[in-house]
C-alpha cells in the first residue's frame, strides 16, 4: 500500500515526538519534580503510529497505563500533556489525571487506564455508539500482553464478536506483563485466542512502521466495513521499565541494547525513507529539531504553570450533584 | 391515571423514554430473550422476571440488545457507550453480581468526569435488582447500596413505590451522571396510581410520607412501605412519626433529615443492607455531627445482622427488618430517659 508523503512526514514527526517525550520524562523523573509514577512506551512508536496513522478523530481508542505513545499518535496536545504529568492545573485533564488517566474525548482518546483490562470493555461501547448513531467509525483498544489474559479483554473479544461491532484489538506485546515474561503469563497463542473469538488476527513487527500501518490499515478496513471485530498481534520491545525506577533485574543485560541497536523503529523508519529517495536526511532532522524544541518549551512551561486550587477539589465529581 | 406495578411503572419509564430519545438503549442478560434459541422467538423473556417485555417488540435488535452472560463487558460496553454518545441503561438482573463487574463501574464509569478533568459526560443507568424476601440465599438478596453511595461519581436511586420508581428512573435516564437504580425484587407487584404521562422526580429530595412530633423514621426503599405501617400502629398507641424517604442514597438529602430530627428529637433508621458502614451508620454518623444537641433520647438502628442472607424462610424472616422490629425501636426511643449526672 503506497502512503501519502503527508502521512510519513505526520507519523515520523509523531514518533519522534513520542521518542522525545519519553526520553525527556526519563531525566525528568529522576529529578522527582514529577509527581506519581510514570510508564514509558520508547521502542513501541511505530505501534501507536502505525495504528493511528489509519484512524480519523471520529475514531475512539482506549489505550492503558502505558499511555503516552497512544495519545500522541492520535493528537492529543504535547503541551496539556506535559502539564498534566506535572499535576498543573493547565494539564489536559487539569491535574486530576496524571499520566495514567490522559484523556481527550475530543480527538477520540477515551483515556489511559490504570486498571489492566480496563480498556477492552470499554472500546465494545464506543464501537456500540458508532455501530449504533452509523457515523462509520471504528473503536480501537490497546492492550498489552499482560492485559490480554484479562477476564474483561477475554470477555470484550466474545461480546464484539456476537455483537459484529467495529472494534479493532490490538494487543501490544512486549513480552512482559510488569516483571513477568509473556512467555510464563500467556497460555497458547493470541492467533488461537482470536480464532477462538471468530476474528481475523494479523500479527506484524512492532518496530517496522510500514509493517503496523499497513497490518493495522487491514484490521481497520475489516472492521470499519462492518465485518465485525479483528485482532493484531504487534510484537514489541519496552526499552524501559515496567515504571519509572524499575531496576529490570529480570531482563538480560543484553536484551534492551540489542533491540536499541536493531529495532530502533524510529532508525528503520529513517533508512527506508532515505533510501527509497522520498525524504533527504536533512529534511528529518529538521522534523527532530522541532520537536526537541516542542519538547523543550512544553517542560518548561509545565514546571512554569499554576498549580490546581482549593476549589478544584470538589470539581467535577459530577455534571450535577 | 390508572393503578400499575411497580414493574409496569419501570416498563412505562423505559417505554416512554425510549421513544423520546433515540440514543436510549437497553441491553443486558435476556432483557428480551430467545435470540438463537430452537423456538425461534425473540422477547421470551423481556428480562428475567419481565420487567422490559415488550421493548424488543418496539425498538428491535438495535435498541434492545442482549448480551451474553459477561457482566464485566456489557457494564464496560455501557459505560464506554454512554461516554461516546448514546444514553445506555444495563440491567445487571441482580445486584449481586456487581462482584463480576465491579471495576467496570467504580474505576471506570465513577470516575471518567473527575479524572479527565470535568471533560466526560457519562449519562449511564444500570439497574439491578436487589434485597431479601425472596427466598434466593446469599448470592441474590443482598442490599448493596451503600458499596455504590460509598463510590464519589456515582448517584444512587432506591424507589420505594410505582410511582416513585417511574419518575425517578425517567430522571436517572436524562441525568448526565453514571446512576445506580436499584429495584427491591419484592415489589414488583406492588400497585399504585401511577400518571400515564412522563414526569421526573429530582435526585436529593426526600419525600415525607407522613408528618408527626415524636420520633423520625428514615427508612430506604421497601422499608418506607414497613415504615409506614409501623407508623399507623403507633399512631394507635398516641406515638405521632415523621417518615422520610429520602429516594436517593447519592445524593443524600441532609437537610431534610436534620430538620425532621431537629423537630422530633428522636431517631430511627430502618436499613436492610448489612449493618457496618451502611445508610444508617451514614446517617447516625450525619445526625450525631450536626445535630447531636436536638437529640432526647439515642439514635436507633432497625437493620438486618452481620451475616450473609440465609435461605430458609424461619431464618430469613429473622434476618429482616419488619414493621415489628421498627415499631419496638420506635417505642424503645420514646421509653428511653435521660438521667441527670448529680
Amino acid at each position: 500500500m503506497q502512503i501519502a508523503r503527508e502521512t510519513l512526514l505526520r507519523s515520523y514527526r509523531a514518533m519522534r515526538t513520542i521518542r522525545m517525550f519519553e526520553e525527556r520524562l526519563h531525566v525528568e523523573f529522576a529529578t522527582g519534580e514529577i509527581p506519581g509514577f510514570v510508564h514509558l512506551y520508547c521502542g513501541e512508536e511505530a505501534s501507536a503510529v502505525g495504528v493511528c496513522a489509519n484512524l480519523t478523530d471520529n475514531d475512539t481508542i482506549a489505550s492503558t497505563h502505558r499511555g503516552h505513545g497512544h495519545c500522541i499518535a492520535k493528537g492529543v496536545g504535547v503541551a496539556g500533556m506535559m502539564a498534566e504529568i506535572y499535576g498543573r492545573s493547565t494539564g489536559v485533564c487539569r491535574g486530576k489525571g496524571g499520566s495514567m488517566h490522559i484523556a481527550d474525548l475530543s480527538c477520540g482518546m477515551l483515556g489511559a487506564n490504570g486498571i489492566v483490562g480496563g480498556g477492552p470493555p470499554l472500546i465494545c461501547g464506543a464501537a456500540l455508539s458508532h455501530k449504533t448513531l452509523g457515523d462509520g467509525a471504528v473503536a480501537v483498544a490497546f492492550y498489552g500482553d499482560g492485559a490480554s489474559n484479562e477476564g474483561t479483554t477475554l470477555e470484550s473479544l466474545n461480546l464484539a464478536s456476537v455483537w459484529q461491532l467495529p472494534a479493532v484489538f490490538v494487543v501490544e506485546d512486549n513480552g512482559y506483563g510488569e516483571a513477568t515474561a509473556a512467555s510464563y503469563a500467556c497460555a497458547g497463542t493470541q492467533r488461537a485466542r482470536a480464532a477462538a473469538f471468530g476474528m481475523p488476527y494479523i500479527e506484524c513487527d512492532g518496530s517496522d512502521y510500514f509493517a503496523v500501518h499497513q497490518a493495522a490499515g487491514e484490521a481497520i478496513a475489516h472492521a470499519r466495513g462492518g465485518n465485525g471485530p479483528a485482532m493484531l498481534h504487534v510484537h514489541l520491545t519496552r526499552w524501559y521499565g515496567h515504571f519509572e525506577g524499575d531496576a529490570m533485574t529480570y531482563r538480560a543485560p543484553n536484551e534492551v541494547a540489542e533491540a536499541r541497536r536493531d529495532h530502533d523503529c524510529l532508525r528503520l523508519f529513517r533508512e527506508r525513507v532515505t533510501q527509497a529517495g522520498l525524504f533527504e536526511g536533512s529534511a528529518l532532522d529538521e522534523v527532530d529539531a522541532a520537536v526537541a524544541d516542542e519538547i523543550e518549551s512544553a517542560v518548561l512551561r509545565a514546571k512554569d504553570d499554576p498549580l490546581p486550587q482549593a476549589p478544584d477539589l470538589m470539581a467535577d465529581v459530577y455534571v450535577r450533584y | 391515571m390508572s393503578k400499575k406495578s411497580f414493574r409496569q411503572a419501570i416498563n412505562e419509564a423505559l417505554r416512554q423514554e425510549m421513544r423520546r430519545d433515540p440514543t436510549v438503549i437497553l441491553m443486558g442478560e435476556d432483557v428480551a430473550g430467545g435470540r438463537g434459541g430452537s423456538a425461534g422467538v425473540t422477547d421470551a423473556w423481556g428480562g428475567v422476571l419481565g420487567v422490559t417485555k415488550g421493548l424488543y417488540e418496539e425498538f428491535g435488535a438495535t435498541r434492545v440488545l442482549d448480551t451474553p452472560i459477561t457482566e464485566a463487558s456489557y457494564i464496560g460496553a455501557a459505560a464506554g457507550a454512554a461516554v461516546t454518545g448514546l444514553r445506555p441503561v444495563a440491567e445487571l438482573m441482580f445486584v449481586d453480581f456487581v462482584g463480576c463487574c465491579l471495576d467496570q463501574i467504580m474505576n471506570q464509569a465513577a470516575k471518567f468526569r473527575y479524572m479527565f478533568g470535568g471533560k466526560a459526560r457519562t449519562p449511564l443507568v444500570i439497574r439491578a435488582m436487589y434485597g431479601a424476601g425472596f427466598n434466593a440465599a446469599a448470592q441474590h438478596s443482598q442490599a448493596l447500596y451503600p458499596l455504590f453511595t460509598h463510590i464519589p461519581g456515582l448517584k444512587v436511586v432506591i424507589p420505594s413505590s410505582p410511582y416513585e420508581a417511574k419518575g425517578l428512573l425517567i430522571s436517572a435516564i436524562r441525568d448526565d451522571d453514571p446512576v445506580i437504580f436499584l429495584e427491591n425484587k419484592v415489589m414488583y407487584d406492588e400497585e399504585e396510581e401511577v400518571p400515564d404521562e412522563a414526569y421526573t422526580i429530582p435526585f436529593g429530595e426526600a419525600n415525607l410520607t407522613r408528618e408527626g412530633d415524636d420520633v423520625t423514621i428514615v427508612a430506604f426503599g421497601r422499608m418506607v412501605g414497613f415504615a409506614n405501617q409501623a407508623a399507623d400502629r403507633l399512631e394507635k398507641k398516641g406515638i405521632s412519626c415523621t417518615v422520610i424517604d429520602p429516594r436517593t442514597t447519592s445524593p443524600l438529602d441532609r437537610d431534610t433529615i436534620l430538620e425532621c430530627v431537629a423537630d422530633t428529637g428522636r431517631l430511627v433508621i430502618v436499613d436492610e443492607s448489612s449493618p457496618r458502614c451502611n445508610m444508617a451508620t451514614d446517617i447516625a454518623a450525619l445526625v450525631a455531627e450536626e445535630a447531636f444537641d436536638t437529640l432526647r433520647a439515642p439514635i436507633r438502628r432497625v437493620v438486618p445482622p452481620h451475616t450473609p442472607v440465609p435461605f430458609a424462610t424461619v431464618l430469613e424472616s429473622l434476618y429482616m427488618p419488619s414493621v415489628e422490629k421498627i415499631e419496638a425501636a420506635v417505642t424503645a426511643t420514646m421509653n428511653h430517659r435521660v438521667v441527670e449526672k448529680v
